[in-house]
């Protein structure tokens, strides 16, 4: 092979399915170039404190290498593979994942090494990718920095001393990094999106029930999603038409076709957006916001309109709510969800000293050395909630402003075709900045929770840089419209890489580690 | 008033079951005092005739045809069981020693 391993990291995944459809390269050297790029960048296994990216928590080196080489000869056999077939990937480390250990990012679950794969798993070797291992988060997906994440932090390509968001921060850094084309992430309240933005790179959370949770550890089950993260919308989608589709195994998953998202993307390559009504959400900009972000929107939103695009701003006067109502309902079903990680079944247990130690005292040690502080939080803050005598003002409020905030969205998109919005309020903060301030981490997610109220999808892409760092731009569309995020993404992509005269990522700064 | 107390907080953990220090408790009851304080505003925005809704997709009794389809085995089951006995899950005792 004459391509030089530095520069085959680089590819995107449709242009790494090109060159292996044409015999250029196959997969056995794609996956061993990813492998290299891993050992290079990510830090020794083991020294999560170290000046490594961390992205990965797990690398199966060998198991990536031989389902690769399967590949490859199964290509060789004349055989009709899908177009990412031996493309490797990471996962995150919320999907089950059979004989290769699920963490969670949790000290809970150090070493399980669950029975089944996820069906989102399934999908990925059913159709020929090649999963290099499981990719760092918060807790329990609980957090917006992955500095909540029992095994160490994930650092930002972009800066070292910078958070990569969270709760996906290891999917997302994982891309920009170059150590994988293509990830899977999972979105309860933005954990797919923020990271996107914070990292420049691109992440969808499609449509609740488009993607199936079988096997996804729950967090928030009315509000959990895994989705397809990416360099490129048009990779993005290919991955999003893998993992998308009903499953029997998942009773809240939707019983319908898939939208045409890859067509959607390509089609909207040509940057012509012309009779697309896009919407610009009023609260969701303003104070609160970076002016270096409002900055990269507003220029977005100029390309939106050179595309043709009529860009109209409205209100949607209950989304000011949903970042409270959030923070009542995940909790609330958080507390209940991580209820069975009790040390009876699977997982840690702690026993205590002393004679005739009872399952409760097993239980109580177990998850005080099992959890974090950033779940423990949660879980109170939920068991509060749920209590009576303060369920109705909680709880029970919370999901009618749900219900407010959905008519707020069926409202908007009787107007609009998708609304846009800066993903997060800022750029990437540095770690531990705002650690110990809970509410303040909490608020870099009020322009992502919404779609998880609303259940409908929601795309991050780049938007450009504000002080050398990624500023992303959200779009949003009707729950089962997730094409139309595509078609959006994919034209502003178009215009704003044809504006910088490059991808945003080919500015990102060769990995050096952490400055001494 | 704070709108949580550290004695509420003492009680939640218990009902959680997770064993706190005296340094934690202090530590949580300050930030969750935060966090309901900014979360209360629920309650005086909605009214009796918003409706709730539980779940942003309206499925309901989703069931499938009641025929037997492979499972766990009880070997797979119990692979990551803290302690296994007989096939089965090995647990400590259930009720204190008074019961």
């Amino acid at each position: 092979m004459s391509t030089p391993v530095a520069e085959l990291v680089r590819w995107d995944a449709a242009r790494l399915s090109q060159a292996l459809r044409a015999g250029v390269v196959s997969s056995e050297e794609v996956t061993r170039a990813h492998l290299d790029r891993i050992a290079a960048v990510d830090g020794p296994t083991g020294d999560p404190d170290g000046s490594g990216v961390h992205a990965f928590l797990h690398v199966d080196a060998e198991g990536a290498l031989a389902r690769a080489r399967q590949v490859d000869a199964d290509r060789a056999s004349g055989a009709e593979l899908g177009p990412l077939a031996g493309i490797p990937i990471g996962v995150k480390d919320v999907l089950t994942t059979r004989g290769m250990p699920t963490t969670c990012g949790s000290r809970m679950l150090e070493g399980w090494v669950p029975p089944y794969d996820a069906t989102v798993v399934r999908e990925l070797h059913a159709a020929g990718l090649v999963v290099l291992g499981k990719t760092n988060m918060d807790e329990f997906a609980m957090g917006s920095t992955t500095e909540h994440s029992a095994f160490g932090v994930t650092r930002n390509p972009w800066d070292p001393t910078r958070i990569p968001g969270g709760s996906g921060g290891g999917s997302a850094a994982a891309l920009a990094a170059f150590e994988a084309p293509l990830t899977i992430g999972s979105d309860t309240g933005g954990s797919i999106r923020q990271p996107a933005a914070v990292t420049g790179t691109v992440g969808v959370k499609p449509t609740y029930g488009a993607v199936s949770r079988y096997g996804l550890v729950a967090l928030a089950s009315s509000l959990d999603q895994a989705g397809p993260c990416a360099r490129t919308v048009l990779d993005t989608a290919l991955l999003h038409a893998v993992i998308a589709g009903h499953d029997p195994y998942d009773s809240t998953s939707i019983p319908a076709a898939v939208p045409d998202v890859v067509g959607a993307a390509r089609r909207g390559a040509d940057g012509d957006l012309s009779g697309v009504r896009v919407g610009v959400v009023r609260e969701l900009s303003g104070e609160g916001y970076e002016p270096g972000v409002l900055a990269r929107f507003a220029e977005a939103l100029d390309e939106l309109r050179a595309a043709g695009a009529e860009v109209v701003e409205l209100s949607l006067p209950n989304i000011v709510h949903a970042l409270a109502a959030y923070y009542l309902i995940l909790p609330s079903e958080a507390s209940s969800n991580l209820a069975k990680f009790d040390g009876m079944r699977y997982g840690l247990r702690v026993v205590p000293d002393g004679e005739h130690v009872t399952a409760e005292q097993v239980m109580r040690a177990t998850r005080a050395a099992g959890f974090g502080d950033e779940a423990k939080r949660r879980i109170v803050l939920g068991t509060y909630a749920l209590s009576a005598g303060y369920y109705d003002a909680y709880y029970g409020s919370a999901q009618k402003v749900r219900t407010l905030v959905q008519r707020d969205f069926t409202d908007a998109f009787g107007k609009v075709d998708v609304l846009v919005s800066p993903t997060a309020p800022t750029v990437a903060y540095r770690l531990g900045e705002k650690l110990d301030d809970p509410l303040a981490m909490y608020a870099g997610d009020v322009a992502t929770i919404p779609a998880n109220l609303a259940g409908i999808p929601g795309m991050s892409l780049p938007a450009g840089l504000s002080d050398g760092l990624p500023v992303g731009l959200q779009v949003l569309a009707p729950q089962q419209a997730d094409d139309r995020l595509y078609r959006v993404g994919a034209a502003l992509e178009a215009r704003l890489v044809a504006k910088w005269g490059g991808p945003l990522l080919a500015r990102v700064p060769e990995w050096k580690g952490v400055p001494a | 008033m704070s709108a949580i107390s550290r004695a509420e907080v003492e009680h939640l953990a218990r009902l959680a079951r997770i064993d706190m220090t005296d340094e934690e408790l202090d530590r949580m009851a300050g930030q969750l005092d935060a966090v309901l304080d900014a979360v209360a505003q629920v309650a005086s925005v909605v009214t009796d005739d918003v409706p709730a809704t539980s779940h942003p997709v309206p499925l309901t009794n989703v069931t499938r045809p009641d025929v037997v389809r492979p499972g766990l085995s009880a070997e797979e089951a119990l692979a990551g069981a803290p302690e296994a006995e007989d096939g089965r899950f090995r647990v400590p005792q259930i009720l204190g020693e008074e019961a």
